[in-house]
C-alpha cells in the first residue's frame, strides 16, 4: 500500500487543470455536455440503413471515377474556378492593403483603426458560401457573384495578418532612416516595405490557395467556377464524375501547395 | 565602376530586370483572366447591382425580432455540429498523425497512405462532404458533424504530424532509457512535447468550424444554414437579417471564448 509519507512518494503525471475540484467540476460539465447532446442528435438509424445499402451504388462509383464523359466541362469548370481565384486575389490584395494600414494600431488615427477594424471582423466572419448568396441575389448567377465573394473574403483574412505584422515591425530601423532626412516614401520604401513584404507575399500566396478552394464550394449556389459542375453533378447523381471532378481538385490544391512553398523558400 | 562613386542600390539591375518580368507577366495573366469573367457576365445586371443590393437592405428592415426564438434551436444544433464534429477529428487525427509523421510513422506506406488522406480532407471543403453525406445517411445534424469532422481531420493532423515532427528525441530516449515500453515512452515523451500545440489547434479548428457549420444547413446537413436558405428562398428579408446578425454573434462569440481558452491552456 502506497502511503502519502516522503519516503515512497510515487511521481504522477502533473494534470491539466490543477485544482482538484475545478478539474472534477469542468471535466463533469464537460462529460454532460456531450451525452446531453448524443441524446439531442435524433439518429434516424432507418434511414442511415437504407441510405447505406442505396449508396453501395455511389461508392463502386466514386471508386471509378468517370473523367471523360463530362471532361469539356470539367476543364471548363477548372478554368473558370482558376481565373475568378487569380482576378479574386489581385483584388483581394490591392484593397486589403489601405485597410491593413487603417487595421495597425501603431500607425493609424482611432476613427480609421475602429472603421478598418469592423470592416475585417464583417468579411471575417461570415463563411464565403453566405456571402456567395447575397452576390448571387444581388447581381445574378455567374462567376462575377464568385470574385466579388472571394474578393470580400480575402480583405478580411489579408488585412487581418498585414495588419498584425505592421503592427510587430522594429521601430528603430524606421527611425535609423528618418535620421537620414528620407521623405515619406522613401521611409515607405526603404524602413516599412522590406520588413512586411516577405510575410505579405506568403500570405498572398496562401489567400490564392485558400480562395482555389473555396472558388469550388461557392458554386453550389450559383457563384460560378468548378462547383457548378461539381453540384450538377451530384444532382444527377453521376458519382463517378463527381469523384473525377474531386481528384482533379485534389491535384491542383497539391500543385498550389508545392508552388506555394516554392515561392516560400525562395522569400527567405 | 570605381570604387569612388558607387551608389548603394536596394536591388541590383539584373533583379530590377526579373521583377519588371514578373510583374509584366502578372498583369497579363490579370489582363486574360478579367476577360474571361467579363465574357461570361451579364453586365446590366452588374451596372444594377449597386441599386439591388440597397434595396435589398431596405426590405430587411424592420427586422423579424420575435423570429430570434425560432432560432435558438438551430444555432445550439450548429454549435453542436462544430463541437461534436471537432471532438471526431481530433479522435481520429491521433491516429492520422501518429502514422503520418517521419519519426513514429510504423511503415512507410502507411505514412504515404495517412499523407493522403490529409490531403483528400484537406482538399474537399464541408460543404461539399455534407452533400455526400447528406445523400448517404438523410438530412440532419448527424450528416453536419460527420461532414465537418472530415474536412476537419486533415488540418488538425497535418499540424499535428508536423510538430511530432520537431519534437526533441533527447527526452524520447531518456524516457527510453529508464526502459520504458514503446507505448510508455509515447505518452511521457512524446505528448507532454506537442500537447500545447495541439490544444491550440484543436481550439483553432473549433473556432473555424463554427464558421463552417453555419452553411452546412444549406444542403441540408443540420444547422442555421437550414433557416438561412429558407429565409432567402422565401424572400423572407426581415427573417433573413435576423439570422445574419444570430451568425455574427454566434463567430464573435466563438472568437472570444478560443482566445480565452487558448490563453489560459498555454
Amino acid at each position: 500500500m502506497l502511503t502519502e509519507s516522503s519516503g515512497n512518494y510515487s511521481w504522477q503525471r502533473p494534470h491539466l487543470i490543477k485544482n482538484k475540484n475545478k478539474r472534477a467540476i469542468i471535466y463533469l460539465l464537460a462529460a454532460a455536455y456531450i451525452i446531453f447532446t448524443f441524446i439531442s442528435l435524433k439518429i434516424d438509424s432507418q434511414r442511415i440503413i437504407l441510405g447505406l445499402s442505396r449508396s453501395q451504388k455511389y461508392f463502386a462509383d466514386f471508386l471509378r471515377p468517370d473523367f471523360i464523359s463530362r471532361w469539356n466541362s470539367i476543364v471548363d469548370g477548372i478554368l473558370e474556378s482558376l481565373t475568378m481565384t487569380y482576378v479574386a486575389t489581385v483584388f483581394g490584395i490591392i484593397i486589403s492593403i489601405p485597410f491593413a494600414f487603417g487595421a495597425a494600431e501603431n500607425i493609424s488615427p482611432k476613427p480609421i483603426y475602429y472603421l478598418s477594424r469592423a470592416v475585417i471582423v464583417i468579411s471575417r466572419s461570415f463563411q464565403e458560401v453566405v456571402i456567395a448568396i447575397f452576390f448571387v441575389v444581388v447581381i445574378g448567377f455567374g462567376p462575377m457573384a464568385g470574385v466579388l465573394t472571394l474578393t470580400f473574403s480575402s480583405i478580411g483574412f489579408l488585412s487581418k495578418l498585414l495588419a498584425e505584422e505592421i503592427e510587430d515591425i522594429d521601430w528603430t530601423q524606421v527611425e535609423a532612416v528618418k535620421a537620414t532626412g528620407a521623405s515619406w516614401p522613401q521611409l515607405m520604401t526603404y524602413a516599412i516595405l522590406p520588413q512586411i513584404l516577405p510575410r505579405f507575399i506568403g500570405l498572398s500566396v496562401y489567400r490564392l490557395d485558400i480562395n482555389f478552394r473555396a472558388s469550388a464550394v461557392i458554386g453550389v449556389v450559383g457563384a460560378g467556377g468548378i462547383g457548378t459542375t461539381l453540384n450538377a453533378a451530384f444532382d444527377r447523381y453521376e458519382f463517378d464524375s463527381a469523384s473525377a471532378i474531386l481528384i482533379v481538385m485534389i491535384a491542383i490544391v497539391l500543385l498550389g501547395e508545392l508552388f506555394s512553398s516554392f515561392i516560400r523558400k525562395k522569400i527567405k | 565602376m570605381s570604387k569612388k562613386d558607387y551608389n548603394w542600390q536596394l536591388k541590383s539591375t539584373l533583379r530590377i530586370l526579373k521583377e519588371i518580368l514578373f510583374w509584366a507577366a502578372g498583369i497579363w495573366l490579370f489582363i486574360y483572366c478579367w476577360n474571361i469573367i467579363s465574357a461570361r457576365t451579364i453586365w446590366p445586371f452588374v451596372y444594377d447591382g449597386a441599386e439591388q443590393g440597397s434595396k435589398l437592405l431596405m426590405r430587411m428592415f424592420p427586422p423579424n425580432w420575435p423570429y430570434f426564438i425560432d432560432l435558438l434551436r438551430p444555432i445550439w444544433d450548429t454549435i453542436t455540429i462544430a463541437t461534436l464534429g471537432t471532438l471526431a477529428a481530433i479522435l481520429l487525427s491521433l491516429f492520422v498523425a501518429f502514422l503520418a509523421a517521419e519519426n513514429t510513422s510504423p511503415h512507410p506506406l502507411l505514412r504515404q497512405l495517412a499523407l493522403l488522406i490529409i490531403v483528400t480532407s484537406r482538399s474537399v471543403s464541408s460543404l461539399i462532404w455534407a452533400i455526400i453525406l447528406v445523400i448517404i445517411l438523410g438530412p440532419g445534424v448527424l450528416a453536419g458533424i460527420i461532414a465537418i469532422s472530415l474536412r476537419s481531420v486533415g488540418f488538425v493532423s497535418k499540424l499535428l504530424y508536423e510538430s511530432i515532427e520537431e519534437i526533441d528525441r533527447e527526452q524520447v530516449e531518456a524516457v527510453e532509457a529508464t526502459g520504458a515500453s514503446k507505448f510508455s515512452a509515447l505518452i511521457y515523451s512524446v505528448v507532454p512535447q506537442v500537447f500545447p500545440s495541439f490544444v491550440g489547434t484543436a481550439v483553432y479548428r473549433w473556432d473555424i468550424n463554427i464558421r463552417e457549420s453555419t452553411v452546412v444547413g444549406l444542403v441540408g446537413a443540420g444547422g442555421i444554414g437550414l433557416q438561412l436558405n429558407e429565409a432567402i428562398l422565401g424572400l423572407k428579408w426581415p427573417d433573413a437579417i435576423i439570422i445574419f446578425m444570430m451568425i455574427l454573434s454566434l463567430v464573435l462569440f466563438s472568437e472570444l471564448f478560443s482566445a480565452k481558452i487558448r490563453k489560459t491552456l498555454i
